[in-house]
């Protein structure tokens, strides 16, 4: 698959990645060389061949619902780059 | 000092003829010493010798009282920072201890520091950390060579003494592949078996921890110490945990190992293969029957891996976004220019590319075309285990397609730096443990390692398959 630089770009901002102009061309070339070689699956019938999304043995286990009365906050809070008042603080959203 | 065992040091320890303090200011000498390998990325001598101190003082006996570990840098630790080798979260100080390392302390174990890894896991070479490389300690003084990846720095540890074992994770063979290039025994148990609660999430469905170590007993103590159900991660197996370095049996008589056809690969040097026909002729001695079987699908392995980890990645990753935790840029005006700027400037580029292939392969309209035929594929690959799985105890392999290369090869080639995990990367779709041994060497005199798979949960069947062969490495 040949990916052009408007499709990363696109990639790019589904990601919330910004992506240079001088990366933008190595990056394209890149992603296409990679997309290119994982290809070679099509060579492989997988005609009825469910997919396998994970290897655990394990059943989902069920717990107790059960209310847990802990005050984390500061803990919780303790490594955000701005906090304020038992809140996180991010750039102004609204006008 | 060199190559102490964890019995011999635990005997040491327990009639007093070496206190947990003496000890760790020896191993803490020794990181001084090697600090150009930069296999510990955060190594606090203050904190050693407390710790040191309070467990000389605690009367209770416990199963790895005193022994000093390495801890990879992708593990949550309470009383150290967690980095993933990431500018993103380096400043990022876990407020809880991931349940390996938790378990690993309240048996006793001393942490000497966290390693060096890839960012985020993602690589085989430690390259591409954030904190700089880590040079594998068998390089010679004019040309350094990599340790692999992406547990580089906890294979470098273990290699250079630093440590008596150290934790790892692996996901396409970043516990495996370093361990080969470094000289040491690595250890992959099934997925499951280690709880993933506070390792740092790379791609979920295949990311397991396990660990270094310089021979099979000491792997074995620390893998019975690690392993072991924790609810709080979903995937974690109930299963009994046998203590693995009590039932080691170095007897392979009537074993019988499988040979896959499809692991001699077409340009693979012959250093390689001349190793693994060794290792064969080695079993056969010891009395076990050779058997070949066929792994249809492994070429199919390393392109289907190459879709599904980054589609995890991506999806994992998406967590870093500077509001939480972690690093956040300073030059914004606006939310999403905080999004942007912080990842772009937070990761680096082999992340950010992995990021953009799985974002890729996940978006509309291609989703079935890669993702699903990926998971299909997968299917395939473990199926293919299944079967050879009713005809040998287990699978010998060779663990890398090459020795340690100089430090900035492949650098420019993604596909090239790929294909490291080439043997590897098979058993981590299919869940299956493994081990790499060291065996042989190159003729440039380069360690070499030999890969033992086993059905899922049948670590005592690896270990016993290893020890024979450390036993008798010739």
């Amino acid at each position: 698959m040949k990916i052009d630089k408007n499709t990363t770009q696109k990639i790019a901002r589904l990601c919330k990645l910004r992506v240079n102009n001088e990366e933008i061309e190595e990056l394209s070339l890149q992603l296409s060389s990679i997309l290119d070689w994982v290809e070679q699956l099509n060579e492989v019938n997988t005609e009825d061949i469910e997919p396998l999304s994970s290897v655990s043995t394990e059943n989902l286990p069920l717990r107790k619902d059960e209310e847990s009365k802990k005050d984390l906050s500061k803990e919780i809070l303790s490594n955000s780059p701005e906090n304020l008042e038992n809140f996180f603080v991010v750039p102004k959203v609204v006008e | 000092m060199k190559n102490q065992s964890i019995s011999d040091t635990l005997k040491l320890i327990k009639s007093k003829k070496i206190s947990i303090k003496e000890l760790s200011n020896n191993y803490i000498n020794e990181i001084n010493k090697n600090k150009d390998l930069n296999a510990f990325i955060y190594f606090n001598e203050e904190k050693i010798l407390e710790r040191a101190e309070k467990l000389d003082n605690m009367k209770e006996d416990l199963p790895l009282k005193g022994i000093p570990l390495g801890i990879k840098d992708l593990f949550c630790t309470k009383n150290m920072p967690t980095t993933a080798g990431s500018k993103i979260l380096s400043n990022f100080q876990p407020t809880y201890e991931s349940f390996v390392t938790k378990k690993l302390l309240n048996s006793g174990a001393l942490f000497l520091g966290k390693t060096n890894l890839d960012e985020f896991a993602m690589g085989s070479s430690t390259t591409t950390s954030f904190f700089g490389n880590t040079i594998n300690p068998v390089s010679s003084e004019n040309k350094k060579l990599v340790p692999g990846g992406s547990s580089g720095g906890s294979a470098a540890a273990v290699a250079a003494n630093l440590c008596l074992g150290a934790t790892g994770t692996d996901t396409g063979g970043s516990i495996r592949q370093p361990a080969s290039f470094c000289g040491v025994i690595g250890m992959k148990p099934t997925y499951g078996l280690c709880s993933r609660w506070g390792i740092i999430a790379f791609s979920s469905s295949l990311d397991q921890a396990g660990i270094f170590a310089n021979n099979i007993q000491d792997a074995s103590i620390l893998m019975y110490e690690m392993a072991g159900y924790d609810p709080n991660d979903s995937t974690s197996s109930n299963v009994e945990i046998p203590k693995y370095h009590d039932n080691l049996n170095s007897n392979v008589d009537g074993k019988i190992i499988g040979i896959p056809e499809e692991y001699s690969l077409p340009g693979i040097s012959d250093e390689i293969n001349q190793v693994w026909d060794k290792a064969i002729k080695v079993f056969e001695k010891g009395g076990a029957k050779i058997k070949k079987i066929k792994l249809p699908h492994t070429k199919y392995a390393l392109p289907a891996y190459y879709i599904i980890a980054p589609a995890e990645a991506s999806s994992n990753l998406a967590r870093y976004d500077g509001v939480k935790y972690g690093f956040r840029s300073e030059n914004i005006s606006s939310l999403e220019e905080m999004y942007e700027l912080t990842r772009s400037e937070g990761f680096g580029k082999e992340v950010k590319r992995r990021i953009l292939i799985g974002t890729y392969v996940l978006s509309a309209g291609y989703y079935d075309a890669y993702y699903i035929k990926a998971q299909k594929v997968r299917k395939l690959i473990s199926n293919d285990f299944r079967d050879a799985f009713k005809e040998c105890d287990f699978i010998l392999t060779p663990t890398t397609p090459s020795p340690a290369f100089p430090i900035g090869e492949k650098e420019d080639d993604p596909i090239k730096m790929y294909l490291n995990d080439i043997f590897t990367v098979p058993a981590s779709l299919a869940g299956l443990p493994g081990i790499s041994i060291p065996y042989g060497t190159s003729k440039e005199g380069l360690p070499l390692g030999v890969q033992i798979l086993s059905k899922h949960f049948n670590e005592q069947e690896i270990f016993n398959a290893g020890y024979y062969l450390e036993q008798n490495n010739e």
